[in-house]
């Protein structure tokens, strides 16, 4: 049986941006979005956030991509995933920044109307029957679907923002409220929940507690928004030094540590209740675990591909830990939402055109932005 | 210039030390200090030989000095007391775990968690405040303060209880602290030997259901029928393995060799807990993608504070729990060491000091 091309899978026409091959490079693509079931919310796209793993899917670097890709998740983890899950179809982690204005709504959805102001996180489905799904942590569901690159039940290919129109069941839609505007609001979804759910279920959240986030990027200066927010004090742990002034005037970080200087390091031993780590790529762990304090925790949400040297001695002698989180459940989603908007929490963006975005790849790749690219889908993206 | 082991204190000891990077031990002569004010000084009857030991002497991790009397499971009676000493008294049966001191003032001694605190001092390999050496279990005598010694429950065997004061603690206190403790949840224990055996039978006494997973089959009838583990895990066998992918709330980790750690952390469920308990010489390999997709954990931890030994060898006490033990003469020690490093020991080895240390005496 042939397959349906794109535009013929569903009744509703679709457009956006994917990535035909490996080249990474994105062009305008048409296809089509199912029709409105009764527990779904569809949506005008107004902006899409550009998260650093959609430049790993679009380039196939994880060697899984199925082309066409319309991106606007972040992928990672897949083949560390087909490695451990090797009986399970791939359940590929996506993260989303999607936010617009809903226009239609099924018959039995009871959250949202139309006109409301909605997200849509790093996932569309999940099995509703798992113990992950039973405490609300659907991003855990081995059954979970990913908002791009992933299959829907029904057998066809989910895709992701770079597009004018999404159609999602309600259980996976937040609500943006109206204080917290919608281009700075959509990195929360992804850069947001990655780094106050671990905040949260690590208990590095108390008032008065020390906080230290490595890397100052997507994630990190999102991290320390939050922590700061939560009144945590906060050090940002980075190897640049020119990040300095950035963090602490701009941000709002309380101190700087400069991971390459073995004198700020040393006397910054044992002074960490946490640390949130959101560097990706293979750097040592011991330097960051001597900066906790006896008890502290590690906590790492960018996932090197390659295993880390852990010196078990340093766990052993503080009982400290090392820890992973991944985004987080729809109900932590909508709480770090309404959050951040009571406590004036926004990502940093940098508003590009649609047609922009082969270029904001190429830049997010050398790190050039402050600190994430948003797409302006609803006034650039022209069929 | 420093004093001879055996002039440095006032008070004669006898014990069997190791003398260099072989670990052979041998009877050596050294001394105690007084009996201050809120020590006890005990007569020492059992002294079980933890795998740390033969680290140690061997120096495997770099900081051992000799001469070193090793012994840190120590059973024994109080034979003198302080006279600050408000809770014990003269014949109390005692033990003594892997500390002798701490600073008593920071905020973790504070908390009863003395085995956190950056001045604690080790029962043997270590400084005392005075600058001189401590001396461990395999020998006649210890002194010690009052607040680094518990009571052993009536009852209970004296050699059986000795490897609690180490091996007990170490795997109650995470149990504990990373809440393994709901009945009817499931622990994995890797490795079935000196940690591993008293996990299992803890492990039952809290309710939960107890899976070993061991890299070899010959221990699987000992576990299920003997120790009274639910069910036998190899680990070299892949199938196996993975058709238990997914199926642990929480994993201990006793292996003290270097080891991977990617299939167990597989083992866990999400929000799973690892905790590693061995100390091996290197790093081993930690993947991070199954933290960071599982949201799970791997955490250390550290023998337990005194109040948490007390409370351990009380919990015991109630449930009948003791370490399964080999008693050995003291002139014994070498071969022990050698079987314990093939691990040839159904699960610890107990020194009768009592009753064969001053025979080996020159």
């Amino acid at each position: 049986m042939v397959s349906k091309s794109p535009e013929l899978e569903h009744p509703k026409p679709a457009f956006g941006w994917a990535a035909r091959d490996q080249s990474g490079l994105l062009s305008p693509f048409k296809f089509s979005r199912r029709a409105t079931t009764e527990n779904d919310v569809a949506f005008k796209v107004l902006y899409c956030g550009i998260c650093h793993s959609d430049l790993h899917m679009t380039k196939n670097e994880w060697g899984v991509t199925q082309y066409p890709i319309v991106p606007g998740i972040l992928e990672q983890y897949v083949s560390i995933v087909n490695w451990l899950l090797a009986s399970r179809p791939v359940p590929l982690r996506h993260v989303h920044e999607i936010v617009g204005i809903v226009t239609e709504v099924g018959s039995k959805v009871e959250k949202f109307k139309v006109g409301d102001r909605v997200g849509v996180g790093c996932m569309v489905g999940s099995c509703h029957s798992c113990d992950s799904c039973h405490n609300n942590l659907e991003n855990y569901c081995p059954k979970m679907i990913l908002t791009y690159g992933a299959k829907n039940y029904d057998g066809t290919i989910t895709y992701g923002g770079y597009s004018d129109l999404m159609v999602a069941n309600e259980h996976f839609i937040v609500r943006i409220p109206e204080n917290l505007s919608l281009d700075v609001g959509a990195p929360l979804l992804c850069a947001g929940i990655t780094v106050y759910s671990p905040l949260r279920y690590f208990g590095l959240d108390k008032p008065g507690m020390h906080v230290g986030v490595v890397g100052l990027g997507g994630l990190g200066h999102v991290a320390v928004k939050f922590a700061k927010a939560m009144g945590v004090k906060v050090t940002v742990i980075s190897t640049s030094p020119s990040k300095k002034q950035e963090a602490v005037e701009n941000l709002g970080a309380d101190s700087f540590l400069v991971s390459s200087d073995q004198d700020q390091m040393q006397v910054a031993m044992g002074t960490l209740d946490g640390i949130i780590d959101t560097v990706s790529a293979a750097h040592p762990v011991l330097p960051l675990l001597a900066l906790l304090k006896s008890h502290g925790k590690l906590v790492l949400v960018g996932a090197p591909e390659k295993p880390l040297e852990l010196h078990v001695f340093a766990l052993i002698s503080g009982r400290k830990i090392v820890g992973g989180s991944c985004i987080g459940g729809m109900k932590e989603t909508q709480e770090m939402i309404d959050f951040a908007a009571k406590h004036n929490i926004t990502a940093d963006v940098e508003v590009i055109p649609m047609d922009y975005v082969n270029t904001a790849m190429e830049r997010m790749l050398k790190g050039d932005v402050r600190y994430r690219f948003v797409i302006d889908v609803a006034k650039t993206l022209n069929p | 210039m420093a004093k001879s082991p055996e002039e440095e204190h006032p008070h004669k000891a006898f014990g069997w030390a190791a003398k260099d990077t072989s670990g052979i031990l041998s009877p050596f002569h050294f001394s105690r200090r007084d009996n201050g004010v809120e020590d006890v000084t005990i007569k020492i009857l059992y002294c079980g030989v933890c795998h740390s030991d033969l680290h140690a002497v061997k120096n495997e991790w770099g900081f051992s000095r000799y001469p070193m009397v090793p012994g840190h499971e120590i059973v024994g009676v109080v034979t003198k007391t302080g006279s600050n000493v408000m809770k014990f008294k003269v014949d109390d049966r005692v033990g003594v775990g892997v500390m002798v001191n701490s600073c008593k003032s920071c905020e973790y001694c504070h908390q009863d968690l003395e085995n956190y605190c950056p001045k604690m001092i080790f029962t043997y390999n270590a400084q005392n405040h005075d600058g001189t050496k401590t001396y461990g279990g395999y020998s006649n005598t210890i002194v010690v303060d009052e607040r680094f010694v518990v009571r052993i429950p009536d009852g209970m065997p004296g050699d059986g209880c000795a490897p609690l004061l180490c091996a007990g603690i170490t795997v109650y206190s995470p149990m504990k602290y990373y809440g393994m403790t709901e009945p009817g949840k499931h622990l994995g224990i890797v490795g079935l030997g000196g940690l591993g055996h008293v996990a299992v039978k803890i492990g039952k006494a809290f309710g939960l259901k107890v899976t070993v997973i061991s890299s070899s089959s010959r221990k699987e009838r000992e576990a299920l029928d003997r120790l009274g583990a639910d069910s036998f895990l190899v680990s070299n066998d892949p199938a196996k393995m993975k058709a238990a992918f997914g199926t642990m709330d929480y994993i201990i980790d006793t292996v003290s060799a270097v080891h991977a750690l990617a299939p167990f952390l597989s083992l866990l469920k999400t929000n799973g807990k690892l905790v590693t308990l061995g100390l091996p010489e290197k790093p081993l390999e930690l993947p991070i993608f199954p933290l960071v997709l599982g949201r799970k954990l791997v955490g250390g931890s550290d023998v337990g504070g005194m109040k948490e030994t007390q409370e351990m060898l009380d919990f015991c006490a109630k449930h009948n729990i003791t370490a399964d033990v080999e008693v050995i003469q003291m002139d014994q020690i070498n071969t022990a060491m050698e079987r314990l490093a093939k691990s040839d020991v159904r699960y610890r080895f107990v020194i009768d000091v009592a009753n064969s240390l001053s025979q080996s005496q020159l």
